[in-house]
C-alpha cells in the first residue's frame, strides 16, 4: 500500500489530458458564445425578448482563436471534445476497478449535518488536510463527486443535444433537457460552474505546496508521504 | 491589478497565438480538418440513415421565423420574380441525370408533398421552429433519373454574397433522407422572401447554412472539386466552416 503512488497513472494521464482539452474547450466556447450571446429556455429561441440571459461579449484576448471566428473556434471546440469525452468515458469505466473507487463513495457519516458542519469549520481555519487515510476532506469529496458524475457528463450530453444529427439518432437527448435551447443554456452555465471549480482547485493547490502538488501529479508521488 | 490582468491576458494571448500557429501548420491544419471526418463517420455510424429529426406540433411553431444570411437577394431579376409572384421561376434538375428537368412552381406543387414541423438550428446557436411543405428531393432525383456516378447534390441559389451566388451541397445520404425537401411553404403560406422564396432546401439533420435558400438549380455531380473553391459550399470555401454540419 505504501508503495502505491498517491495518484494512479490513469488519474495523472487523464488530469493532464483534461488540462489541455478543457482549456481549449472553454476558451473556444467563449468565441462560440460571441456568435449569439443570448440564452433561451425550451426548444427554440432567437429573439432578444425570448432570452433569459444576455451574455456579455467576451473580449478577443479571452477567446480561442484570439479574434472572432466562429468557424475556427468550432473546429478547436469539436477537436478537443473528442479526447475530453473519451477521456471521461475511460476514466469512469475504469474507476470502479481502481483503488480510487472509495474516494468518491459517500459513507453514512458523510451525509450527516454534523460531519458537514465540522468540515466547514476545518475549512474556515484553513485546514484542508483530509482525515487520515482519506484522499479528500468532506467538502472536497462532495465537490469532486459533483464534478465527476454531474458536471463533466453534463457538458458532453448537453453538447451532443446541440447537434441536429444526434437529435435524429438519440431523440431522448432533447427530452432529457427539455429542448435544444435549454441544453445550450445548461451547457453554458455548467461550463462556468466548472470554471469556478478550476479556480478553487488552483487556489487549493497554491495553498498546499504547489510545487509538491505539481510534482506529484506528474510522478504520482507516494500515498503515505504525509505520514512518513 | 493591471499587472494581474496583463499577465492573464498575455497567458491567454500566447495560448491563442499558439493555437493559430498550430492551425496554420501542416499537421495541425490536417488534424483540425480531420475532426469533420470523425464527426461525420461517428454520427453516421450512430444514426440510422432514415432516422428522423424531431417533428413538433403546431403549438411549438415560433411566433416569427428569423431570416438570416441573405434576407432579400435584391437583384433586378429577383425583384421581377417577386413582382410576378414567381410565375416564371424555374427549378432546374441537371448534371448527372438522364433526363434534365426545368420545373415551374405549379408543377412542383402538383407533385407528392411532405409537410413537417421541424427545428432550424443556426450555426450561431439560435433555433426556430416552422412548418415546411415541399417536394421530397428523392422524388425529383427519381424523376430526373440520377445516374450511378452521382455522389453529391449541389444547390445553386439566386442570392449573392459578396458578389458570389450562394451554393451548398450534400451527399446522397442526406439527399435521399425522407425529410429532405425542396420547400415552397412555411407555416401554411408561400415562403416569405427573407426565408428563401420561392424555394429553399430543408436538410433537417444539419445546421442552418446547409439549408440553401432561393434555389434555382439542383445539380448532381461526381465530385465537389469543380464547384467554386471545391469545399462544397459558400461558407465552407469562404471561411472554413465544415461541409458536414451535423453538429
Amino acid at each position: 500500500m505504501a508503495d502505491q503512488p498517491r495518484h494512479s497513472l490513469l488519474t495523472r494521464l487523464w488530469h493532464w489530458l483534461n488540462v489541455v482539452a478543457i482549456t481549449l474547450l472553454f476558451f473556444s466556447g467563449l468565441n462560440i458564445s460571441n456568435a449569439h450571446p443570448r440564452l433561451y429556455w425550451g426548444q427554440a429561441g432567437f429573439d432578444p425578448t425570448e432570452a433569459w440571459l444576455m451574455v456579455p461579449r467576451f473580449p478577443a484576448w479571452m477567446t480561442i482563436p484570439g479574434y472572432y471566428s466562429l468557424a475556427e473556434a468550432r473546429l478547436w471546440h469539436l477537436l478537443a471534445a473528442w479526447p475530453f469525452a473519451f477521456g471521461l468515458l475511460v476514466f469512469l469505466v475504469a474507476l470502479p476497478f481502481t483503488r480510487h473507487r472509495g474516494d468518491f463513495v459517500l459513507r453514512r457519516r458523510d451525509l450527516t449535518l454534523g460531519a458537514i458542519r465540522e468540515d466547514i469549520g476545518h475549512h474556515l481555519k484553513l485546514d484542508f488536510e483530509p482525515p487520515a487515510g482519506a484522499a479528500f476532506n468532506l467538502l472536497q469529496k462532495y465537490l469532486y463527486i459533483g464534478v465527476l458524475f454531474v458536471g463533466l457528463p453534463l457538458m458532453i450530453l448537453t453538447g451532443l443535444t446541440l447537434s441536429p444529427a444526434m437529435n435524429g439518432a438519440f431523440p431522448w437527448l432533447i427530452d432529457l433537457f427539455g429542448g435544444r435551447q435549454s441544453a445550450r443554456s445548461l451547457h453554458f452555465v455548467t461550463a462556468w460552474a466548472l470554471f469556478g471549480f478550476v479556480v478553487l482547485h488552483l487556489l487549493a493547490v497554491l495553498a498546499s505546496g504547489p510545487l509538491r502538488q505539481l510534482r506529484e501529479m506528474i510522478t504520482g508521488g507516494r500515498a503515505m508521504e504525509a505520514d512518513a | 491589478m493591471i499587472g494581474r490582468r496583463g499577465i492573464l491576458a498575455s497567458l491567454l494571448g500566447g495560448m491563442a497565438a499558439g493555437c493559430t500557429k498550430v492551425a496554420q501548420s501542416g499537421p495541425g491544419g490536417r488534424l483540425l480538418a480531420a475532426v469533420e471526418d470523425w464527426n461525420r463517420t461517428v454520427q453516421r455510424a450512430l444514426s440510422k440513415r432514415t432516422a428522423l429529426a424531431r417533428e413538433f406540433t403546431r403549438a411549438d411553431i415560433s411566433a416569427s421565423f428569423r431570416g438570416n444570411g441573405t434576407r432579400d437577394p435584391g437583384t433586378p431579376a429577383y425583384q421581377a420574380h417577386v413582382a410576378s409572384g414567381f410565375a416564371d421561376w424555374r427549378l432546374a434538375i441537371e448534371g448527372l441525370v438522364d433526363r434534365p428537368l426545368s420545373l415551374s412552381l405549379e408543377q412542383l406543387r402538383a407533385m407528392p408533398q411532405r409537410t413537417q414541423i421541424t427545428r432550424h438550428d443556426c450555426v450561431e446557436g439560435w433555433s426556430a421552429i416552422g412548418e415546411w411543405t415541399g417536394v421530397p428531393l428523392a422524388h425529383l432525383l427519381g424523376l430526373g433519373g440520377l445516374r450511378d456516378d452521382a455522389r453529391y447534390i449541389v444547390f445553386h441559389c439566386a442570392d449573392r454574397l459578396s458578389g458570389t451566388p450562394y451554393y451548398e451541397s450534400v451527399d446522397l445520404i442526406d439527399a435521399f433522407h425522407p425529410q429532405t425537401i425542396v420547400a415552397h411553404r412555411l407555416n401554411g403560406a408561400p415562403l416569405p422572401v427573407q426565408n428563401g422564396a420561392p424555394l429553399r432546401m430543408r436538410i433537417e439533420r444539419q445546421l442552418g447554412y446547409k439549408q440553401a435558400k432561393y434555389v434555382e438549380r439542383i445539380e448532381a455531380v461526381a465530385t465537389l472539386a469543380q464547384i467554386a473553391g471545391g469545399k462544397g459550399g459558400y461558407w465552407e470555401d469562404r471561411l472554413g466552416y465544415e461541409w458536414y454540419a451535423g453538429i
